[in-house]
């Protein structure tokens, strides 16, 4: 079976909720649009305090050509543009919008029959990108990359395959799994949309094989679509990383950074993004909804939501048996690469894919011990670093060495820390060597 | 709501431990201890125990009272795992107070000076070990003869294979079987290769080392040996007795393998065992001891920073020429 070949490591499954199907959560009251839901500029508001909304309303649009518009997920009236806390923990732009009843935009097929690419022969490529960019989709995995900006190759860069990423390879984390068993068919015509519009005549879907049920559903229907192939993937984390991805399925390993997956011909897609460009394709709904993960050891109803954008988190933890007593952390996105959340009242964006809550025990990292130069933080890092050499280089603001180590391959995957038997905070360290790197490197660049 | 913990990712860890591995090593050491035990008695069993107990006092009395530092992670395990070994590597006849010197350099020299776990540049247990030899040339080369089960400092002594070897008596070296099993002199740890080899089945399997370091070894030593037996028979001992005599088992699986004080990539690894293997056989052969391994090892020990500079591990997605093409 395929993985990828360098490091990785093996962390608790965990995935409580494989088998809980997906729950349509209840309307929020009130919905909060943050305009920072995805990578590159701010979206910019069109509407203004007191506008009528219906679901599917354009609030914001794209603030360049890195970025992505914002749609109303409810109908109402919008209460105010103002900054709130968002799942990064920082104070940003929202628009807030008071929810009257659940008007839909008239132009949204809201039905569920299947619609297929050959009923609409006409879409060519330019069709359904133009389409994609106008719904806001963005990297629906976490990475919230603007998807038609992927769908778009640089010059000198041809596309060669499309690969689709339904690894999920983070603990706890089914919202993917759970994608696949129930809408099997619109993932595959998301799929062929995405192949047609980078005009490529191959495309895998690579799927861990701890979700045996997904793989063989997956692998039936995609008999009846052309060049789609299932991929099962032996179980290792980061396999559901972009570079790990491409290398388990097509053996070609990405160059460092700056170099994507499309200098090695590759368009990588997350399942739910897949999903979602079904939605804006066929049937004229923009990004309104997503389904998240809410879970935790302590959770009393854990489950897969399909939950509207701008929904407080705390109105989802509510709906699987609210905050647990022992509750001490709580991390939006999964365990291995998710953020710890400064508070509940936070509203879900495009990227949020998870809510875990961890109880105290859980939450409480171990006291760091010397480093015993045991070298598997090296084994296990899957970019090929040196994860004790460039924490410590860090820590001791080293940035030349870090810059000379590479720091800036690290993909963040926080493998080395997860290995350290002497629980030191590898990743911390790297992390802000990096971030620190990347600063100098973007100074250094724009003196030229 | 009471408060929430904020960290950043990854909010979960594998569980891996310091003493795991510590621990870990020394439950690997069993099979060769009970070995030692039945061969030598009475006397390993004292050697032994001196040398833990000591090792573990004085890194709890170097910490606590010296370093004014919490003394409480001295159970880690890495103070028993050194005094473990260096027991293994002394014979069996070995005078209380000549032990607890050594465990004496071992911590405080060895390991305590540079800063404690993990500061090390050399392997405390062969640095104290190594101490006594050239303090104690006498006490430390008189190897009692296994079997006096009941007999401690007035054991009968017999010479070592390797000394055997140095001394060209190779007609009267023992059998390959009784290497393997350890019915022979030397220091108490390192007689039976078949329980070291156990014990480095077990270290492989739970993945507490890999197999760079005591492959490249044993490799080394075996080709190197065998190309010297090829060439000259009457001189040099043929490989498999190069391999299952005298430490070489032992510091291929349990000295060379430290963490602390080994290279750390894989590469960097195999040079690494390359070295130790080659300097092994070259004191073995031509030095002015019986036994190189020790040596071989701390020298190796030395290099280790200067290998972990040029050894760096592949990089994802780079190339192969990709420095030449620049």
């Amino acid at each position: 079976m395929k993985t990828f070949r360098k490091g990785g490591v093996h962390p608790a499954e965990n995935k409580l909720t494989a088998g809980s199907p997906i729950r349509q959560a209840a309307l929020p009251k009130q919905a909060v649009f943050s305009l920072f839901q995805h990578i590159g500029a701010p979206a910019v508001p069109v509407v203004k305090k007191g506008d009528v909304v219906k679901v599917g309303t354009l609030l914001a649009e794209a603030g360049g050509f890195v970025s992505a518009p914002v749609h109303s997920s409810v109908s109402g009236k919008v209460n105010k543009i103002d900054a709130v806390i968002d799942a990064s923990g920082t104070r940003r732009q929202a628009i807030i919008v008071d929810v009257e009843g659940d008007e839909w935009e008239p132009a949204i097929d809201r039905t569920d029959n299947l619609v297929t690419l050959d009923r609409h022969p006409e879409l060519d490529a330019k069709a359904i990108v133009e389409k994609i960019k106008n719904a806001g989709i963005v990297g629906m995995g976490g990475a919230t990359f603007p998807c038609h900006v992927k769908l778009s190759p640089p010059p000198g860069c041809k596309a060669e395959c499309v690969i689709i990423n339904a690894v999920e390879c983070e603990p706890y984390l089914t919202a993917d799994h759970r994608l696949l068993l129930e809408h099997p068919d619109e993932v595959l015509v998301g799929v062929s949309l995405i192949m047609k519009a980078v005009g490529v005549s191959h495309g895998y879907i690579g799927i861990e094989n701890n979700k045996p049920d997904a793989i063989a559903l997956m692998k039936e229907r995609a008999a009846t679509y052309k060049d789609i192939e299932v991929v099962p993937l032996k179980v290792k984390y980061p396999q559901g990383g972009e570079k790990q991805l491409v290398a388990a399925i097509t053996g070609r390993e990405v160059p460092a950074p700056p170099a994507i997956p499309i200098n090695v011909g590759a368009v990588v897609q997350n399942v739910g993004t897949a999903f979602a460009i079904y939605q804006a394709v066929m049937k004229n709904r923009p990004l309104i909804d997503r389904i998240i993960t809410v879970t935790g050891k302590s959770v009393s109803q854990p489950g897969n939501l399909q939950a509207r954008l701008g929904t407080p988190f705390s109105q989802l933890i509510d709906e699987c048996g609210g905050l647990p007593e022992d509750t001490g952390k709580i991390i939006g996105g999964g365990p291995m690469m998710g953020k710890a959340l400064l508070t509940l009242d936070v509203p879900m964006t495009k990227g949020s894919s998870g809510l875990l809550i961890m109880n105290k025990a859980e939450a409480k990292r171990t006291a760091p011990q010397p480093c015993i130069r045991c070298a598997k933080c090296v084994s296990a890092c899957p970019m090929g670093l040196e994860p004790y050499l460039l924490a410590t280089l860090s820590a001791h603001a080293q940035w030349e060495d870090v810059e000379r180590l590479d720091v800036t391959s690290c993909i963040e995957c926080g493998s080395c820390q997860f290995t350290c038997p002497s629980h030191r905070p590898l990743l911390d360290n790297v992390r802000l060597g990096k971030t620190t790197v990347m600063g100098i490197i973007r100074a250094r660049n724009q003196k030229k | 709501m009471s408060k929430l913990i904020i960290s950043l990712s990854p909010h979960v860890h594998g569980g891996d431990s310091v003493s795991r591995n510590m621990y870990g090593v020394c439950i690997a050491l069993v099979p060769a201890l009970l070995a030692s035990l039945w061969f030598f008695g009475l006397g390993a069993a004292i050697v032994l125990v001196t040398s833990v107990v000591a090792c573990v006092f004085f890194e709890w009395a170097i910490t606590k009272f010296l370093l004014k530092r919490d003394a409480s992670t001295v159970l880690d395990g890495s103070a028993i795992l050194t005094g473990l070994l260096l027991g293994f590597n002394l014979p069996s006849n070995l005078p209380v107070w000549i032990i607890i010197i050594g465990a004496l350099v071992a911590i405080g020299i060895g390991k305590m000076t540079f800063g404690g776990l993990g500061q090390n540049p050399f392997n405390p247990a062969l640095v104290g070990r190594v101490f006594l030899l050239i303090s104690f040339p006498v006490q430390m080369t008189s190897w009692p003869v296994p079997g006096n089960l009941t007999s401690y400092l007035d054991a009968t002594t017999a010479a070592t294979p390797l000394s055997l070897v140095a001394q060209g008596r190779l007609d009267e070296l023992p059998s390959a079987t009784s290497l393997l099993l350890g019915s022979t002199g030397g220091s108490l740890g390192e007689v039976s290769a078949i329980c070291l080899l156990i014990g480095c089945a077990f270290l492989l399997w739970r993945r507490i080392i890999t197999w760079h370091i005591p492959v490249s070894i044993l490799a080394t030593v075996f080709v190197l040996s065998g190309l010297l037996y090829l060439a000259n028979p009457l001189t040099y001992v043929n490989p498999v007795t190069a391999l299952l005599t005298g430490g070489l088992m032992l510091g291929a699986c349990f000295m060379a393998t430290d963490y602390v004080t080994s290279p750390m990539t894989h590469g960097g690894q195999v040079i690494y065992g390359i070295c130790i293997g080659l300097l092994t056989v070259v004191i073995r052969c031509w030095g002015a001891y019986p036994e190189g391994m020790s040596f071989a090892i701390l020298i190796m020990n030395a290099f280790t920073p200067l290998i972990n500079t040029y050894c760096k591990p592949k990089r994802f997605g780079e190339k192969p020429g990709k420095e030449a093409k620049k």
